[in-house]
């Protein structure tokens, strides 16, 4: 098969801890097969500078928890076929949401301000500014699937990408669950 | 389940989804179709407490109604049809268990009953992947003022399994719910702090019928909370002896 017509991959990492990312490296020497049946056209793990078109499956890790985040998921959407939400933080907001119930600015003023920083400031230039609520993917785009997990298991993830590539809809919850 | 007394109690034959069943006439739907091996979800109820109806999760349909009714609270009767997991069904029960986790903060990868937990094992059995309404991040507190146990309302439910067991167990009626609706909040005692309780025995039921991780046992971290229920049946039984 040509790179040409194998279907198009990528993955993203918005506010995540990396460990949906870390998951994937974990399905080893599957990885080897799935670079052989995907093209990976963008990912932290390969060096891509703009997000492409066409993209048949696209794995976000993260919740979303900036307008630079928002911005990306924008694009990502109008371009990825099946956009799948991966991990808890993807779909739950999940730990980056423990912020949630306390509200942006007491939050920033607790870690910026009263941690007796030699130069106590809050950031406001050269990092996205951030939402008062970090929410799920799905609340700012149409998600198609989602595969919860803190993180899913290596199992879980080459299970779910290889039905979806066999052009099958995966039963998810068979799999995983919420903190597995 | 209590083992079945020899006494003249009237029993009452229907269908639950097309079986035929028979049940004794106090007994509830979800009795009767648990006894014959007929899988409903429930959350709140807990068998040897009272139930109350509380979290809905075990509506079923009666042919011939357009209501739905909670299978724990709802009396078997002669010759009705009990259909209990049709689409609607399946809807609305997916529906509640969305709005239980937007309701409050539950966060399974840091929490003490994280593999352990009704809550969780009970919308993965339902297929719940993702929760669609907004979630409300109410800003909640966490009592840990007793010696040996904690309250974390983020994760409660107010299935009030906790008020039930330590009033008809214990007897001690330290639990009870205040406040309405979505303000609703379990308390002990008069609000006053758990460690403050003049009634807490410190028994820890309230603690161990706990669907959730709202009730634990300090110094437990991640995952490390399972709780144990074994005494329930065994004081129900005795207590049932006691009486007859
Ligand atoms: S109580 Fe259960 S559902 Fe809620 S966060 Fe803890 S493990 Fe998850
Ligand atoms: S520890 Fe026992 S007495 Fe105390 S609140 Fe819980 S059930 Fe009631
Ligand atoms: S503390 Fe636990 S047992 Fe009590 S109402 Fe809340 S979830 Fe139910
Ligand atoms: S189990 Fe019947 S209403 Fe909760």
């Amino acid at each position: 098969m040509s790179a040409q017509d194998k279907p198009r991959f990528a993955t993203l990492w918005l506010d995540g801890c990396s460990g949906c990312h870390m998951s994937f490296l974990d399905m080893d020497e599957w990885l080897l097969d799935l670079a052989g049946q995907v093209e990976v056209v963008y990912s932290p793990l390969v060096d891509a500078k703009e997000f492409p078109d066409n993209v048949d499956i696209t794995l976000i890790e993260g919740a979303v928890a900036s307008r630079e985040d928002i911005e990306k998921l924008l694009k990502i959407r109008a371009r990825t076929k099946t956009l799948i939400a991966f991990g808890d933080c993807a779909v739950t907001a999940n730990v980056p949401s423990m912020r949630n119930p306390f509200g942006l600015e007491a939050v920033m003023k607790q870690v910026y301000l009263d941690s007796n920083a030699i130069q106590p400031q809050v950031p406001t230039v050269t990092v996205p500014e951030l939402l008062d609520r970090v929410v799920p993917v799905h609340r700012i785009v149409k998600v198609d699937v989602y595969i919860p997990g803190c993180p899913p298991s290596a199992a879980t993830i080459k299970s779910v990408v290889s039905e979806l590539l066999a052009g099958k809809k995966p039963d998810v919850m068979a799999l995983t669950r919420f903190g597995a | 389940m209590s083992p079945v007394p020899i006494t003249a109690e009237p029993v009452k034959t229907f269908k639950i989804d097309g079986q035929d069943v028979s049940a004794r006439e106090t007994e509830s739907i979800l009795q009767a179709a648990r006894a014959h091996n007929i899988d409903i979800p429930t959350l709140c109820h807990l068998e040897g407490l009272s139930s109350t109806g509380a979290c809905r999760l075990c509506m079923v349909e009666i042919k011939g109604s357009n209501k739905l009714l909670p299978a724990c609270v709802t009396r078997v009767q002669e010759g009705i049809e009990v259909v209990t997991n049709s689409e609607r069904l399946v809807k609305y029960r997916r529906m509640i268990m969305e709005l239980i986790f937007s309701e409050r903060n539950h966060v399974c990868a840091v929490c003490v009953v994280n593999g352990h937990c009704e809550l969780q094992s009970t919308a993965q059995k339902l297929g719940m992947d993702h929760v669609r309404y907004p979630y409300l991040n109410p800003q909640l507190d966490v009592d840990a003022s007793h010696e040996r146990f904690a309250i974390d309302h983020n994760r409660c439910i107010l299935c009030t399994r906790c008020v039930r067991v330590c009033d008809e167990i214990e007897t001690a009626h330290t639990w009870d719910v205040m406040g309405r609706g979505i303000g609703s909040k379990v308390i002990t005692d008069f609000n006053q702090p758990w460690g403050e309780s003049e009634t807490c025995t410190r028994c820890g039921k309230c603690v161990n019928v706990c669907p959730t991780g709202a009730l634990f046992e300090k110094g437990k971290s991640v995952a490390e909370m399972a709780k144990q229920r074994q005494f329930l049946p065994y004081l129900v039984s005795r207590r049932e002896a006691m009486i007859e």
